[in-house]
């Protein structure tokens, strides 16, 4: 299915939640729309059970960070696909990094339970109404969220990684 | 110590792994007990993470390939191309037929040494030993095919970006052909042995199902999908490498328990043996790479003689090519599902982030479910027949 068929297909739902919807980017390999986080659960209900739509399949959710960005935000990416259909689709939502707090998606996709209990250990995404958020693949103890930028790779006490000529600056700093 | 009292319960906690050799790889699952029967399972896992998605943020993109490997171990190959697949994609490179073609056979080659692997140790597990070793005769001679396409056995790294760092020789035809050969006579053998097999039957049959509508709502790709009777495949409904050439079938079960992912697998792999043999039959002329010389090394040969070659070798090693800013997301169907690439590229050297897919993650949460109301030795056949691998698991 071509992205411009996947659009028309879409047009219902875009009409439906114009209010919640920031962004519709056609450019990539599939559609991919950014929505307001308040709207979470109400437009992947509606993806799910439209029927001419039913996204009944939760590809993946993973989070990613800008830090870079005024104000700094954590965003997380989720990819449906239509099974019936066969049209995948990319739904982003972002939230300020001093206020990560997004809805679960665990009342609607059983399968979102541990990738957003993935995605807190690493961004420290805050999922509410989740039913059990604790880290799944680092330790407990952790205090920190290592797939934010600013998390160093590496331990930064070393010196013996000064590479900037190889397009790095030392200890792996941003 | 806390000094806490600790709640009476009336079951027993029993600790299965993290090194029982029945787990297959290093997880827990803390699972109560009342009598034979369980309870509640909590699976605790993470014990192998190595943090692929943070180093792969500070690797060029050929120096992720290894990474891959390292995911699902079973059928690294599948992994590495559709590694690079994903990359192609974000560069926008078109790879020769042949390459497609050559990447099917050796796709179709892991996802034998993958199914052989569960279905052999679901027969050790349910106390048959003796098909895991005609099994693993035939992985040793899959693993003789990718040493002589790429040098390795394991973890296979094989491929590059574009296509792949040589040609099959004549050697890698002659193996395939005996493969196919004596592979077929031994999973026939092998088929004899289980399928009808009173003992396997009875220990697997109804044991550990689950149905299709749960195992969508958890997520569920590959075989373990198709047990339960969605016949929802990657290769066929996203087709990519020149899948959309070949003829083949998509196994479904009906009950989605242990024997029907034992079966649906063991059709797998003769699907798969048909499409290595058309592979092999209509296998194009042509390049074995495409035409990216900014991103494909080129021959050792070259850099010693041709300053062209000698800058692009210093290029491709130093990372010092731009790559086109986007996101691109790209599935393969790997051994156990949907093995798939979200790929964010801010037009540098490394991903901006790159983050896995990983079938079993995804569906191992549903392991408690499946095994609540069963008995231990149902839940460790479970497991088995679910396929679940460490390496893709932790990530």
């Amino acid at each position: 299915m071509t992205t411009a068929e996947a659009t028309s297909l879409l047009q219902p739902f875009q009409d439906q939640f114009r209010t919640s919807i920031v962004s519709v980017d056609t450019s990539s390999d599939m559609v991919t729309i950014t929505i307001d986080k308040a709207s979470v659960i109400p437009v992947f209900k509606f993806l799910y059970s439209e029927a001419g739509l039913s996204f009944q399949f939760l590809t993946d959710l993973c989070g990613i960070h800008f830090p870079d960005q005024n104000p700094p935000v954590l965003g997380v990416v989720y990819h449906l696909h239509s099974l019936t259909r066969n049209i995948r689709l990319r739904i982003k939502t972002f939230t300020p990094v001093s206020e990560p707090t997004v809805p679960s998606l665990t009342p609607v996709f059983e399968s979102a339970n541990w990738m957003e209990r993935e995605t807190y250990d690493f961004f420290g995404i805050l999922f509410e109404g989740h039913p059990n958020l604790i880290r799944i693949l680092n330790m407990d103890e952790m205090t920190d969220f290592p797939m934010r930028k600013e998390f160093p790779l590496e331990d930064t006490t070393r010196s013996d990684k000064d590479d900037t000529f190889f397009g790095r600056k030392q200890n792996n700093a941003l | 110590m806390n000094d806490q009292p600790v709640e009476k319960s009336p079951y027993v906690t029993l600790n299965l792994g993290p090194t029982h050799p029945a787990t297959h790889g290093v997880f827990q699952n803390i699972i109560h007990i009342d009598g034979e029967t369980i309870v509640d399972a909590v699976p605790t896992i993470g014990y192998i993470h190595r943090a692929f998605e943070k180093i792969a943020e500070h690797r060029p993109f050929y120096q992720i390939t290894p990474l891959t490997d390292r995911l699902n171990y079973c059928s690294s190959p599948i992994n590495n191309i559709g590694w690079h697949l994903t990359v192609e994609k974000l560069l926008g490179v078109k790879t020769p037929k042949k390459v497609d073609y050559m990447r099917v056979i050796i796709m179709e080659l892991a996802r034998i040494s993958d199914h052989l692997i569960c279905n052999s140790i679901l027969g050790v597990d349910t106390g048959a030993f003796s098909g895991f070793l005609y099994m693993f005769q035939q992985r040793e001679h899959i693993y003789e095919i990718y040493e002589e396409v790429c040098g390795a056995r394991l973890t296979t790294n094989i491929g590059r970006i574009g296509g792949f760092e040589r040609d099959f020789n004549e050697t890698v035809y002659l193996k395939l052909r005996k493969f196919l050969k004596e592979f077929a006579v031994v999973l026939t053998e092998f088929e004899s042995l289980f399928n009808r097999n009173r003992i396997f039957m009875d220990r697997t049959i109804g044991v550990g199902p689950i149905s299709a509508e749960r195992a969508l709502n958890y997520g569920f790709t590959g075989p373990n999908l198709r047990a339960a009777g969605v016949d929802y495949d990657v290769r066929v409904m996203s087709p990519y490498c020149s899948y959309e050439d070949f003829e083949f079938d998509i196994p479904v079960g009906t009950q989605g328990d242990t024997y029907d992912r034992f079966m649906v697998r063991n059709h797998e792999m003769w699907q798969s043996l048909r499409i290595i043999e058309q592979a092999l039959d209509k296998m194009p002329d042509g390049p074995f790479h495409a035409d990216v010389p900014e991103f494909y090394l080129p021959p050792k040969e070259d850099v010693k003689q041709y300053m062209e070659a000698l800058i692009y070798h210093f290029k491709v090693v130093m990372g010092e090519i731009p790559v086109p800013v986007g996101e691109v997301y790209h599935s393969v169907e790997g051994g156990n599902g949907e093995v798939g690439y979200y790929l964010v590229s801010d037009g540098g050297r490394s991903p901006f982030r790159l983050h896995f897919r990983r079938p079993s993650f995804i569906y191992y949460q549903a392991y408690p479910e499946m095994i609540k109301g069963s008995l231990i030795s149902d839940a460790i056949v479970t497991l088995s027949s679910l396929n679940v691998i460490a390496g893709e698991l932790d990530a």
